[in-house]
């Protein structure tokens, strides 16, 4: 595609020179009356095509019919070039979209935890565009000038070589001066973005903080503050243009210098006799389709260094490596026992966060986990759904090697819900259906409920087909906490997760979800983790978690009487309504 | 309100003459440079319209043979006369183009921040309904993209219309100068440039809209890509998410094509048809001359003119059709402009006391902080009633305590008494008076606020500080942190009081950035203190150390708290539990709990967990 689109611009290119030296002729041999003595052959063929230059003498309008033609050509040419070199740009600009949205999606877990949303958006817009503009609009520029240049001496030179050394003198110059200018007002352009930048900044700030602008009675500090940045980057956008007044003056007046000097040049060499007057013409004409090209190419080059930065951005982003699956992993029945033995991990080098991990969970166990932040409770979650993968030691379900079950497989059967959910922008019913593509409303409605979350979303307007996410009604913590349980539930998990996905839900809520869940209960395998000591409470099993390592695990009943964490945590919490009695009485 | 009413909206029918007749007053004051930007670019037309003349003129002159005392010669004494001629002409005409760029970047650099500057004034004057009900982004657009477009037409969209329009004009004054016939046949092509010309630019304009549209669809699609990826993973949601996508870059790329087809026809229709100019002018011409009616200089002017006609008239086309585009953004731009604030100053108390501008602070009467709403009423637009028939009597520097769930109108009870909001009906007083017979600023420049999400802005933390009270010293700034414990961490930091505390204070942790915000608002030394949630986004370690800093900040000042954490206001005068808009009990702790009412479950629960935590973080 690019390929035709060059082939269309040297077509045009090539073309726009016949054009002239139609007139050319027309001018000296059919209306000068000078013997033909043309030396291009296809000028030749186009002119003998319309019945040869007698031909244009017995009727002028056949030399016009000839003209005319050749502008068909151009335009055909341009319209082949334009169309060509836009689907290629806006293929190359789709295919970079979805190779980055694809492989930002497949970047493991972890890159996601670190990553800095804003400066990725920036690079899988802004920068793609960047590059975009040059294969479509800067390619074409930089191809224009070259052919242009090229054909001019190609054409120029059997007619006058003299005038065509004129011709070509000031164009290195105009060149040189587009490229220096462009490149040395660089930094009067930067400076001119910078403030441009920091007087947004000042605006967003300024309305982001309006609360605390008007509960300090600021309102003219604030404005002072944006007159003067709004005047500082008033003056440096002036200063852009003042730079930009001087480059279009200046290059105007060396690029009419040239058409000009031409012109007077050719003059002389007609007085000679060394130029008919429609070689003049020719040249004039020339010259000026040589020019404008020249100068547009100085300012294109200067800007190449922007187009290599951006490339350089994405390319940042596609390198980094996607995740993988281990070589061989299968799908596996996940209804079975899971057995950790020995397993370490280690997010980065020498920093364990579990050492020699041992447990069983029988299936179709309740298992709750109590440990404080950091503890590594997430973590061990986050190995079950191998959103990142053990170092050394064995885990099993159902007997089979945890490594060795494939991620998909995995993920599709482990109903996970994250203590922060996210919610797409779509409707409610929507997201409630992302889990499964296969389920049905009354599937939807059960899930709901048991989540709690059926009576909250039916008090909404549009009730399931409430908008939610950036462009719809924004629902509180606990309100998406429950979209996502019940989305979870959908899926019919052979194992599930609640890492810590209650935490924005008040405690009765809480309660009734939990008593929701047992009733409803399949036999799949459950871990909750929670920081409320009641959620807990009723689980088959608690473990404690105490730096990366099981501290202890039992039921309810079995680890009050062992004493420890959980114990005190316990007794504490009963202590507290006997401190408030007190407080009270005293 | 709905989100869709900020939705942008792009398309407007006709012209709009109101609109543009208030764009208009911007730029009167710039009266004498809009006079010589039109002057010069009318001169820079007539010297583009020379340039053939003069050359017509060099062949029929000096190239073509002369008949010159019975006898045909080549005569070039005029030369040298010609080539200063022409030398002048080129200088004056880049002169020309330098003024003409420099005047029109003047006149855009200047409006645009004149419009700018007006519109953030008045957001200034806006009152907090209209920025809770208007997204940061579309008010940003506003006074960025908005305002560049509006400055561009008046500037650049102006001065190539006259340009344009003078061009043609000149052109076709020369033409029928030079020769009537020729002129004749020649503008035949005008309308039809101009015809095809607005057609098409309407059409692009139009189509590159569409682009612009689905791209921000896919800038949204990334941020959600992006931000909800640990999710998409957990739910093995990636290949259907991408299919979604791809659709989206699958339509921005047609969308795309669309425009550049449109511009690929354009295009080499407009070169065609100049062509066809220059074809006419070439038969035409070729048969009077050949008939010896006509000089070969003349024909070569009228190639040229038929060649170059294009230019102005796909500039005047283009300038057209993005008359609309601007006229949408001048209309968006003068909404905001013409929103009314719903607060408002009466004009005899800004009479008496000044308002923001002109703040008469020596007839303000000091305030002691006795506060009490009356009958109070309220409710936001077209919504519910948030607040019936609320009494509340504090007295001066007592500590009120606000608790209850999201929703139950405590946020609403700060904004009235911060006159963020004022009363449907019913009134507050301030030391017994209304408060509508003082200016906003008398109430607000008295008031300490503390957020849950503390904002900083830009700049030092000295500067931050300075905001609370912009007359302070660096000592007292340094008194400040130090009443508030903010002053060691200030200092263990490398530039002290001069660090940077990056964009909305980035480069503080929460803790820090709310000790600051203590600190900017105690140094203006208010007698009225709110803190708004001001607790609850911060670790139970930094809680501890702030919570002295509290006790300190609130002594002798009326107070109102609004709280998650039950341990920042059990030690408050008064505590309000509120619900749907009425308090449902009221007392101290003490009395609240020995109540066993909601306080009391609140409380208990609060506490369970509050402790809980403690004791695991110990443990690691």
């Amino acid at each position: 595609m690019f390929f035709v689109a060059m082939v269309c611009s040297a077509g045009s290119a090539f073309s726009n020179f016949v054009a002239p030296l139609i007139i050319g002729i027309t001018i000296d041999n059919v209306l000068g009356g000078l013997p033909l003595e043309q030396t291009n052959a296809f000028i030749m063929w186009v002119v003998g095509l319309f019945g040869g230059v007698e031909a244009f003498e017995g009727n002028i309008w056949l030399a016009a019919l000839a003209y005319l033609s050749i502008v068909a050509l151009i335009a055909i040419f341009i319209f082949g070039r334009h169309r060509m070199i836009s689907q290629f740009g806006e293929n190359t600009a789709k295919r970079m979209k979805d190779k980055l949205y694809d492989h930002i999606q497949k970047l493991p877990y972890n890159y996601h935890v670190h990553a800095k949303a804003g400066d990725l958006i920036q690079r899988c817009t802004a920068d793609v565009e960047q590059v975009r503009r040059f294969l479509q609009a800067q390619t074409v520029e930089i191809g224009r000038a070259i052919f242009f240049t090229a054909f001019a001496l190609v054409m120029m030179i059997p007619i006058s070589a003299t005038l065509t050394w004129v011709t070509m003198g000031f164009l290195p110059i105009i060149f040189v001066f587009s490229y220096v200018f462009f490149k040395y007002c660089r930094k009067v352009f930067k400076l001119a973005d910078e403030k441009d930048g920091e007087m947004q900044s000042v605006l967003q700030e300024s309305v982001t903080g309006i609360r605390v602008v008007r509960a300090f009675g600021r309102a003219r500090f604030e404005v002072d503050k944006f007159v003067k940045k709004n005047e500082e980057f008033r003056d440096l956008d002036f200063k852009q243009m003042k730079y930009l007044s001087w480059y279009w003056g200046l290059s105007d007046l060396l690029c009419f210098a040239q058409i000009m000097t031409t012109f007077v040049v050719g003059i002389f060499l007609t007085y000679n006799g060394t130029l008919t007057l429609g070689e003049l013409v020719i040249f004039n004409m020339f010259t000026a389709m040589v020019v404008w090209p020249v100068r547009q190419l100085g300012r294109v080059l200067s800007d190449l260094g922007r187009m290599q930065v951006a490339v350089e951005r994405i390319y940042e982003v596609l390198d980094e490596p996607a995740e993988t699956d281990t070589e061989g992993a299968t799908s596996h029945d996940l209804q079975g026992d899971i057995v950790f033995q020995n397993v370490d991990f280690e997010y980065e080098e020498g920093r364990k966060v579990f050492d020699n991990l041992s447990f069983t969970v029988k299936r179709g166990e309740t298992i709750a986990v109590l440990g404080a932040t950091g503890s590594g409770k997430s973590t061990l979650m986050h190995i079950l759904l191998r959103l990142y993968d053990y170092k050394s030691g064995s885990i099993t379900i159902n007997g089979k090697e945890l490594r060795d079950i494939s991620k998909e497989h995995l993920r599709h059967n482990v109903g996970m819900v994250l203590q922060e959910p996210f919610l797409y922008s779509k409707t409610i019913m929507s997201n409630l259906k992302m889990a499964k593509d296969t389920t049905n409303d009354p599937e939807v409605y059960e899930a709901t409920k048991t989540a709690s979350a059926h009576g909250f979303i039916t008090e909404f307007e549009e009730g399931y087909e409430t908008l939610v996410g950036e462009r719809g009604t924004t629902l509180s913590g606990g309100q998406k906490q429950r979209v996502a349980i019940a989305r979870t539930l959908i899926k019919n998990s052979q194992l599930l997760i609640f890492d810590d996905s209650l935490s924005a839900v008040d405690t009765e809520t809480d309660a009734q979800i939990r008593q929701a869940l047992e009733d409803n209960k399949s036999d799949a395998t459950t871990f909750i983790i929670s920081q409320r000591i009641t959620t807990l409470m009723d689980a088959d099993r608690i473990f404690v978690i105490e730096q990366g390592s099981l501290a202890d695990h039992g039921t309810h009943e079995e680890l009050l009487e062992r004493g420890g964490l959980y114990k005190r945590i316990w007794e504490i919490q009963a202590m507290i309504e006997q401190d408030f009695e007190q407080e009270v009485n005293t | 309100m709905s989100s869709h009413h900020f939705e942008e909206q792009d398309y407007t029918k006709g012209f709009d003459f109101t609109t543009w007749k208030k764009l208009f007053q911007f730029c009167a004051r710039y009266k004498k440079r809009f006079a010589q930007m039109f002057a010069i670019s009318i001169l820079l037309a007539v010297g583009t319209a020379l340039f053939p003349l003069l050359m017509g003129y060099a062949i029929d002159n000096f190239v073509e043979l002369q008949y010159i005392g019975g006898e045909y010669i080549r005569d070039l004494s005029g030369l040298p006369n010609f080539i200063v001629w022409v030398s002048l002409l080129i200088v004056f005409q880049s002169l020309m183009t330098y003024l003409f760029v420099w005047l029109a970047g003047r006149i855009q650099c200047d409006v645009t921040a004149d419009v700018r500057e007006s519109a953030f004034h008045h957001l200034q004057t806006l009152s907090f309904s209209y920025f809770d009900n208007t997204p940061t982004g579309w008010i940003m657009a506003r006074l960025t993209s908005d305002v560049h477009s509006i400055g561009r037409i008046v500037s650049w969209g102006a001065i190539d219309i006259v340009n344009g329009v003078f061009m043609v004009l000149f052109y076709v004054i020369f033409m029928f100068i030079v020769d009537v016939r020729l002129a004749l046949i020649t503008i035949t092509i005008f309308p039809v440039l101009f015809v095809v010309s607005y057609y098409f630019q309407k059409r692009i304009l139009k189509a590159h809209r569409e682009s612009r549209k689905i791209n921000s669809k896919i800038t949204g699609a990334y941020n959600e890509g992006i931000t909800g990826a640990k999710t998409t993973k957990t739910l093995m949601r990636e290949g259907r998410n991408f299919d979604e996508f791809e659709g989206l870059s699958g339509g921005m790329r047609k969308a795309s094509i669309r425009a550049a087809t449109l511009t690929g026809i354009y295009f080499p229709m407009i070169v065609l048809i100049g062509g066809v100019g220059v074809a006419l002018v070439v038969g035409a011409g070729g048969s009077v001359v050949l008939a010896g009616g006509l000089s070969l200089g003349v024909l070569f002017i009228f190639i040229t003119y038929a060649n170059q006609m294009s230019e102005p008239i796909s500039l005047i086309a283009q300038v057209l059709s993005e008359m609309q585009s601007a006229q949408a953004s001048a209309e968006r731009t003068m909404s905001l402009l013409e929103s009314q604030p719903d607060i408002v100053d009466r004009p005899d108390v800004i009479e008496k006391y000044g308002d923001f501008e002109n703040p008469k602070r020596e007839a303000w009467d000091k305030i002691t902080g006795r506060i009490t709403f009356e009958n109070v009423n309220f409710n936001y637009k077209n919504a519910e009633t948030v607040l019936s028939d609320f009494n509340l009597d504090v007295k001066a520097g007592e500590k009120i305590a606000l608790v209850g769930e999201t929703g139950s109108g405590k946020s609403t009870i700060i904004n009235l008494l911060c006159r963020f909001y004022e009363p449907c009906s019913g009134q507050i007083l301030i030391d017994g008076m209304d408060y509508r017979e003082r200016p906003q600023i008398w109430l607000q420049s008295n008031l300490g606020y503390v957020l849950q999400s503390p904002h900083l802005f830009s700049g030092t933390i000295r500067e931050n500080i300075r905001y609370g009270n912009l007359d302070a010293t660096d000592q007292e700034i340094e008194e400040a942190a130090k009443t508030v414990d903010a002053y060691n961490f200030i200092m263990a930091s490398e530039k002290g009081f001069d660090t940077d505390v990056g964009e909305g204070g980035s480069r503080l942790s929460t803790g820090e950035k709310q000790l600051i915000s203590f600190a900017r608002a105690i140094i203006g030394d208010p007698a009225i203190f709110v803190l708004d949630e001001a607790t609850s986004s911060i670790d139970t370690e930094t809680e501890r150390k702030i919570q002295s800093a509290i006790y300190k900040t609130l002594e002798g000042r009326t107070s109102f708290i609004v709280a998650h954490r039950l341990s920042t206001i059990r030690h408050c005068d008064r505590i309000l539990v509120i619900d749907k808009g009425k308090i449902l009990e009221m007392g101290s702790h003490k009395e609240l709990l020995a109540q066993k009412g909601h306080y009391h479950s609140l409380y208990t629960n609060q506490f369970k967990k509050e402790e809980q935590s403690r004791i695991l973080q110990e443990q690691s």
